[in-house]
């Protein structure tokens, strides 16, 4: 392909708008945050001063002042949104350290069991699709178990493994966040529900291009029915998987919330659970940050992908 | 098999036909399901004879048995009993949340798509926003707004379930935004709340209708989730999620306090799911 001068000019203003978008997004969550906290019932002094009994109303003042909490409400929000656009998501009012280390101390569990939920419920989903769709019997059993999946609670499978795998067998261990085997009954409750709604997305697609000509040619060329699904259908089934990838993310991170009270891992959704409950503004406001920059990273790396996956876009879109 | 198929002339029979026999099945057992849940939840007393709050301390932890055939919890109440008590809360949350879901997405994809270029770009960043904003995090932000009961629950599910029905009701309508019978009644002089009303609402009733159905299941479990979290109704209540997150406590001793309110819920979420799948080949023409 030619690249026209006018192609780069486009694909900058692309760029652009992206990027601004991005900036809106993240603006926005930061507001809302502010907005709800704001609403809430409850006093963030008392987050502050943690379970320490009876403060004499001096003391609340004084922290009212330390804080800034005792400005009117305005003045706040512009010095709340100032503090963020200037990298200083300040310290957190419950744990008595700066943001920024609990972020670092939290966020690698939690992006290590996203990762490895994404990675199982892809698997599924793909071995899944491939090697059942219209295929008489396995079709409609896989497809039923598909479904299934999709239906199951993550909250419920994670009681379930846990019962079984860590209590009646004593293979994994119950609880805890270090090391790999820790990770397994996790990952599995978070990815068996994805999984299931990955690959019931999919097979749609999938036997729908197995009805394409292409496909026919290929089998006149003599390919086996394994290498016609392979590396001829399975790329056509893949798109809609991946444009769901990016509501998947915002979708593990919240279920991440109670996986990850029931294996009592450290992360990132027990934590904003957490500050949610206790007030603490500047923790709560750095988690939601952090989980929009990935959201944000996520669905700028999808869409990479699905021109990767499929290059006709490409040219329909530029 | 998959030869023949892959003939540009295939022989297949209409979806408006009655589902292969296999399909039959599932729906008769959906079907019957549902008519359980909803028995139980206008008429508990039906079902069962015990009360879902009266404690018996000595019976606590009684693996399932012919008095208790799904055992009892930690305070020696009845399982089943509970169980079926919770199905109106759930069906509530389930069915209200879902209801609500459909009316902001309709207030937030009807100016969208009517309301000039301006309103529809609007509301679609409101849609980008509310997407890079996690659903679950929108409920747990909104439940700690109003504190925990059954009522926030819906509220904080319902929105929490809006953006993606808003954003399908939104492309649904501009794909229909220059069908023909818009043109029509536009050209007839209609006002545009009429068009609205006349002609709009009725035809976004279908679809509505169908991503209800299938949606129930899905709120039933979101809602669910946020009271395992203890965001629901506060413990001694008959409430599938809060008696679940009781029995977590006690999974190495008595797995039934967990496993059967979470039975309640996958099969609940399998029968709406079957049923609106079911309404969706019958009544969508879809063109593939």
């Amino acid at each position: 392909m030619i690249l026209l001068p006018n192609t780069s000019f486009i694909i900058l203003k692309k760029f652009i708008l992206r990027v601004g978008g991005a900036c809106l997004v993240l603006f926005a969550a930061t507001t809302l945050t502010f907005i709800t906290l704001q609403l809430a019932p409850g006093d963030p002094v008392t987050a502050i001063l943690g379970g320490s009994a009876n403060p004499t109303p001096e003391t609340i003042k004084e922290i009212r002042t330390e804080y800034g909490l005792d400005k009117r409400l305005i003045v706040q929000y512009a010095l709340h949104i100032w503090h963020v656009l200037s990298g200083h998501l300040g310290s957190s009012f419950s744990q008595h350290m700066p943001v920024k280390d609990v972020l670092w101390q939290q966020a690698p569990p939690t992006l290590k069991l996203m990762l490895s939920s994404l990675l199982l419920a892809w698997g599924f989903a793909i071995l899944s699709v491939t090697l059942s769709a219209k295929k008489p019997l396995f079709d409609s059993a896989f497809s039923s178990l598909e479904t299934f999946f999709a239906g199951l609670p993550q909250f419920w499978i994670g009681i379930i493994l846990l019962w079984l795998f860590a209590y009646q067998l004593g293979l994994l261990p119950p609880a805890g966040t270090h090391g790999f085997s820790s990770l397994i009954l996790p990952s599995l409750s978070l990815a068996i529900p994805l999984g299931g709604f990955l690959a019931q997305v999919m097979r749609e697609s999938f036997k729908t291009t197995l009805d394409q000509p292409f496909v026919l040619t290929a089998r006149a060329r003599g390919l086996s029915d394994t290498a016609v699904r392979f590396r001829h259908v399975l790329r056509h089934a893949l798109l809609p998987g991946v444009s769901l990838s990016t509501w998947a993310i915002g979708a593990l991170v919240g279920n991440a919330v109670a996986v990850e009270f029931i294996f009592s891992r450290q992360g990132l959704g027990r934590q904003l659970f957490l500050a949610v409950s206790m007030h603490d503004m500047p923790l709560v406001t750095g988690i939601i940050l952090f989980i929009s920059v990935i959201y944000v990273i996520a669905s700028f790396l999808a869409d990479t992908l699905y021109v990767i996956i499929d290059p006709r876009i490409q040219e329909a879109r530029a | 098999m998959s030869a023949t198929n892959s003939l540009p002339l295939s022989l297949k029979p209409s979806p408006r036909l009655w589902l292969p026999g296999s399909q039959h099945i599932g729906l008769t057992l959906a079907f019957l399901y549902l008519t359980i849940l909803i028995l139980a939840a206008i008429a508990p007393h039906f079902l069962t004879h015990g009360n879902p709050y009266g404690i018996a301390p000595r019976e606590a932890f009684t693996a399932p048995c012919w008095q208790h055939p799904l055992g009892t919890d930690q305070s020696g109440r009845d399982m089943w009993t509970r169980l079926i008590f919770g199905a109106r809360s759930s069906l509530v949350i389930g069915i209200g949340s879902i209801l609500l879901a459909l009316c902001v997405a309709l207030s937030l994809a009807i100016p969208g798509a009517f309301g000039g270029p301006f309103a529809e770009q609007c509301v679609k960043w409101v849609f980008e926003i509310l997407f890079s904003f996690p659903t679950v995090v929108l409920a747990l932000l909104l439940t700690a707004l109003f504190s925990s009961g059954t009522f926030p629950l819906i509220v904080a599910v319902g929105i929490g379930a809006a953006p993606g029905y808003g954003r399908m009701l939104f492309g649904q309508f501009l794909t229909i935004r220059h069908a023909g019978f818009i043109e029509a009644a536009r050209s007839l002089g209609h006002s545009p709340a009429q068009i609205l009303t006349r002609h709009l609402i009725p035809n976004a009733f279908r679809p509505l209708l169908i991503a209800g159905a299938m949606g129930i299941g899905q709120t039933i479990i979101w809602a669910s989730s946020l009271s395992f979290l203890g965001l629901g109704a506060p413990p001694p209540a008959a409430e599938w999620g809060t008696m679940l997150a009781m029995g977590r406590d006690y999974i190495a001793e008595a797995w039934w306090i967990t496993f059967f309110p979470g039975v309640a819920i996958v099969l609940t979420m399998l029968a709406t799911t079957t049923l609106g799948r079911f309404l969706k080949n019958r009544f969508e023409t879809t063109t593939s």
